[in-house]
């Protein structure tokens, strides 16, 4: 019954979605503003029924529907009720209906924080979200229906992918859809901006708090991703560029460079088109990325589900949302005056640059993610892109990044003068020259450049983050406001490029320090790896909930001291029998170890694999305080104010008012 | 207006290649080595190291030539599959033993059975490498003349076996008489 619910809930949000997606705009575009006045309650009332099926389906797991066949597919009686919860986005079918409930999530937001943009811009807003909302459910409709039922009942279900049994995996993909789908926001933003014809500073500055909450959750989505891997995987590696990994990297690159680009518009009214054009790319990019991964383009650990009927529907979809956006833009961005005039040093470059780079860089990750497709394409055979590709080409596009985002804050509009900025410069670079290279050397023992250069930006990224709070404080004790009254968008972007640093230097560090060795070890063996002995105590047999395992014991000893007791595991799970490991890890802000059980070679011994990984934990740290300083910056209280303040122009800065007469002739 | 198009037209590439790509089965790898001889290659036997084993051996007659190792799960699963051909006689499997300890490769054959006429001891892979191997197991289907004309990727299942297998080698051992 319930499962019958649920899909009579998705059929009613389609319908619902259809009239969000049609009146408004048609009311926005005619005038009538009783179509308008539909756009909110049409938009709630649907994303309602979607969250509704999302319960129903959480329900159908939880208590063990098995009459429906999503459910038997991917969940079993033994599964611990937690998993059971993950287990509903742990396929095809329910990724997408988490997708499509985390666009209602976006809507139904964006319907309770839109009071003050005018009516018949939030419609058009609504609208666009509208025709997206759209296109998912029917494709689930179609498709990847999570109800079908399945005659006859089977008694047990087959149990979900032992890889996603893990606390991870409840996390990170609604922290990844959050991201993902969030940049739905500015794009239906840009989008309105661009039917609307008013291509002012206004949207941007409307989308710049949506924008940052949106890439806040991308980043700790992938940050979670990459933990995930780190732990289960048993590589000891927290990366891979993976297809999928990259799809979502993707997304997040452009991102980053649209909170820049939104900046520059929102301030000082320049690259208009230019940041209409990557909020556009930034939702193509996350739409691609569902593509990558639900069609089976690309082979990966990730695309569990292949369907070419599916993969041609997501591709139609791709086609007709982005296609239709270029053209929407080639149509109207001509029309855009050009915005301020800057001087060639001044903080706008330093964006340009910035956008540049990262233009660059995610393009970079795009060619070498397609690249198999193209020989493909031309026939040239099958051939996939390593990470040494990846990392030549990207590391040399994104230090730069690192090292100009410390400037990049300190930087007037419009024009600086290169005497003062180079007075406040020199001191603290001599200091992260110096303090880099020496560390570099200490660290690994040799000259290397690329690592020197590394440590250098992180350094330099960090202390000019920390020198700017702390100038800020003081003065601040030195005046009239509390000392810790700094504006949260400017505490938010200082922690974030903080957290770059942080995660440089994790990278880095973490790369060139870490030490690994295969053994063969019999109980009561020891190796020795980086100051650390490992000893081999033996295994035990365990019984889990729905696996068994063996479980490994390792003390680890420095200088005649315990300081762990590693318990790798071999898990054997008894449904899909697939074996899995789970790494032994002791982490440190310092140091993990890490042990992870291969196969047993006979007479008790054990193929092993250990690692010391110095620094690593300092790579999620960066992510932390990066997605740390995104939530200060996205509640800071001037967008409130500004969104308050409505239509009202921004008195403070020179952009143009904020709705000026629709710039375009085309417009009714 | 142009300037503006040129996006539209990059992702219009884009979806073509897509929709290209959408075609293909994302699960075959095509072998660029079918058809080709198979690459030469002389290593020890993993049973008599003092002997060796190369590509000569293979010629003459129509071959499997089976990777595998000891550590290979997979490989397990497969060796029922082999053990019955080998019994049958249908065609001799010939092994390429992939970085693997030598000791642990013959208590593994030990326990598991052996199909094999003999295996070569590729302890570094660089053989393998030249074969164009993946993974293991994968196996390779050598005419009498050493030509590869085929390429089994993953375990060799009964249906594989039956329908592409046996067939090829039938029509191969056909061509030899001829």
């Amino acid at each position: 019954m319930i499962p019958e619910v649920g899909q009579f809930a998705l059929m009613l949000a389609l319908g619902l979605a259809l009239v969000q997606a049609t009146l408004p705009l048609l009311g926005a575009w005619r005038g009538v503003p009783e179509w308008i006045a539909v756009a909110r309650p049409a938009a709630r009332a649907q994303s309602l029924f979607v969250l509704l099926a999302l319960l129903c389906l959480t329900y159908a797991f939880l208590t063990n529907d098995f009459s429906v066949a999503y459910v038997a597919e991917n969940s079993n009686t033994a599964l611990p009720w937690f998993y059971r919860i993950g287990a509903v986005w742990g396929a095809h079918e329910g990724s997408l209906l988490l997708w499509a409930s985390i666009l209602s999530v976006w809507t139904l937001v964006v319907t309770f924080r839109s009071r003050s943009l005018p009516p018949d811009f939030t419609a058009r807003v609504l609208g666009v979200m509208g025709w997206v909302s759209v296109g998912f459910l029917l494709f689930m409709l179609i498709a990847s229906n999570p109800f079908t039922r399945m005659f006859p009942v089977p008694l047990n279900g087959r149990d979900l992918n032992p890889l996603l049994q893990n606390p991870g995996l409840v996390l990170h993909p609604p922290l990844l859809y959050m991201g993902y789908v969030g940049f739905v926001v500015p794009f239906a933003f840009a989008i309105s901006a661009l039917l609307d014809g008013r291509l002012d500073a206004a949207w941007a500055r409307w989308s710049r708090p949506w924008t940052t909450a949106a890439w806040l959750f991308l980043t700790l989505g992938i940050a979670v991703g990459s933990w995930w891997s780190y732990s289960v995987l048993g590589w000891g590696g927290w990366w891979f560029w993976d297809p999928v990994e990259n799809a979502s990297f993707m997304p997040w690159l452009v991102g980053t460079a649209l909170i820049h680009s939104l900046a520059v518009t929102d301030k000082r009214g320049a690259f208009k088109s230019w940041t209409v054009l990557l909020a556009i790319f930034a939702f193509s990019l996350s739409l691609l990325g569902t593509f990558l991964v639900r069609s089976g383009v690309l082979v990966s650990v990730h695309a569990f589900a292949t369907d070419p009927r599916r993969g041609i529907f997501i591709l139609m979809f791709l086609a007709v949302v982005v296609g239709l956006s270029l053209l929407l833009y080639a149509w109207r961005a001509p029309t855009v005056k050009g915005g301020g005039n800057f001087h060639v040093l001044s903080r706008e470059t330093l964006l340009l640059v910035n956008n540049v780079l990262l233009i660059s860089a995610a393009f970079a990750v795009l060619l070498g993610t397609l690249y198999p497709l193209i020989l493909e394409g031309m026939a040239v055979g099958k051939i996939s892109v390593g990470p040494p590709y990846f990392n030549t080409v990207f590391v040399p596009l994104t230090l730069p990044i690192v090292f100009l985002a410390a400037i990049g804050a300190g930087v007037r509009w419009k024009q600086q003068k290169l005497r003062p900025l180079l007075r406040y410069l020199w001191p603290p670079f001599v200091v992260c020259l110096a303090a880099g290279i020496g560390f570099s050397i200490w660290y690994t023992g040799e000259v290397r450049a690329l690592v020197i250069v590394a440590v250098v930006s992180a350094f330099w990224v960090m202390l000019l983050s920390a020198r700017d709070i702390w100038g800020r404080i003081r003065r601040n004790l030195a005046g009239a406001n509390r000392w810790y009254r700094v504006p949260r968008h400017v505490l938010g972007m200082t922690l974030a490029h903080f957290g770059l640093g942080v995660f440089v230097l994790g990278v880095t560090l973490a790369g060139t320090g870490s030490m690994e060795k295969d053994v063969n070890m019999a109980p009561g063996d020891s190796v020795s790896l980086a100051g650390y002995t490992f000893r081999f105590e033996g295994v035990t047999k365990l019984r889990g909930p729905n696996y068994t395992a063996t479980q490994g014991a390792v003390s680890v000893s420095r200088d005649g001291h315990r300081v762990a007791l590693l318990h790798p595991q071999k898990r054997v799970y008894i449904v899909q029998t697939s074996p899995m490991t789970e790494a032994g890890i002791q982490s440190g802000l310092f140091r993990d170890l890490y042990v992870s059980l291969g196969d047993p070679t006979g007479g008790g011994a054990w193929a092993m694999r250990i690692y010391y990984k110095p620094m690593v934990r300092w790579i999620w740290l960066g992510a932390l305080f990066m997605a740390l300083g995104g939530l200060v910056a996205a509640l800071d209280r001037r967008y409130r104010l500004t969104v308050a303040r409505g239509a009202a122009p921004a008195p403070r800065t020179p952009v143009p008012p904020a709705h000026p007469v629709p710039v375009s002739p085309g417009n009714p | 207006m142009v300037r503006y198009l040129v996006s539209f037209g990059l992702f219009a590439i884009l979806v073509a290649l897509l929709a290209v790509g959408l075609g293909h089965d994302p699960r075959r790898i095509p072998s660029p080595l079918i058809g080709k001889p198979a690459p030469q290659f002389s290593l020890p036997e993993l049973a008599h190291p003092e002997r060796t084993l190369s590509r000569k051996d293979l010629l003459g007659k129509v071959t499997l030539f089976n990777v595998w190792a000891s550590w290979c799960v997979s490989c397990r699963d497969e060796m029922r599959v082999l053990d019955a051909l080998a019994k049958s006689g249908v065609v001799p499997i010939y092994g390429l033993n992939y970085k693997d300890h030598r000791t642990a490769a013959l208590e593994w054959l030990k326990a598991f059975g052996n199909p094999y006429v003999v295996n070569a001891f590729d302890q570094a892979g660089r053989v393998a490498i030249n074969w164009g191997v993946y993974g293991v197991p994968e196996t390779f289907v050598v005419d009498a003349k050493g030509i590869i004309r085929y390429k089994q990727i993953g375990p060799i299942t009964p249906y594989a076996l039956n329908r592409k297998i046996l067939p090829l080698v039938r029509r191969l051992q056909e061509e030899a008489r001829r």
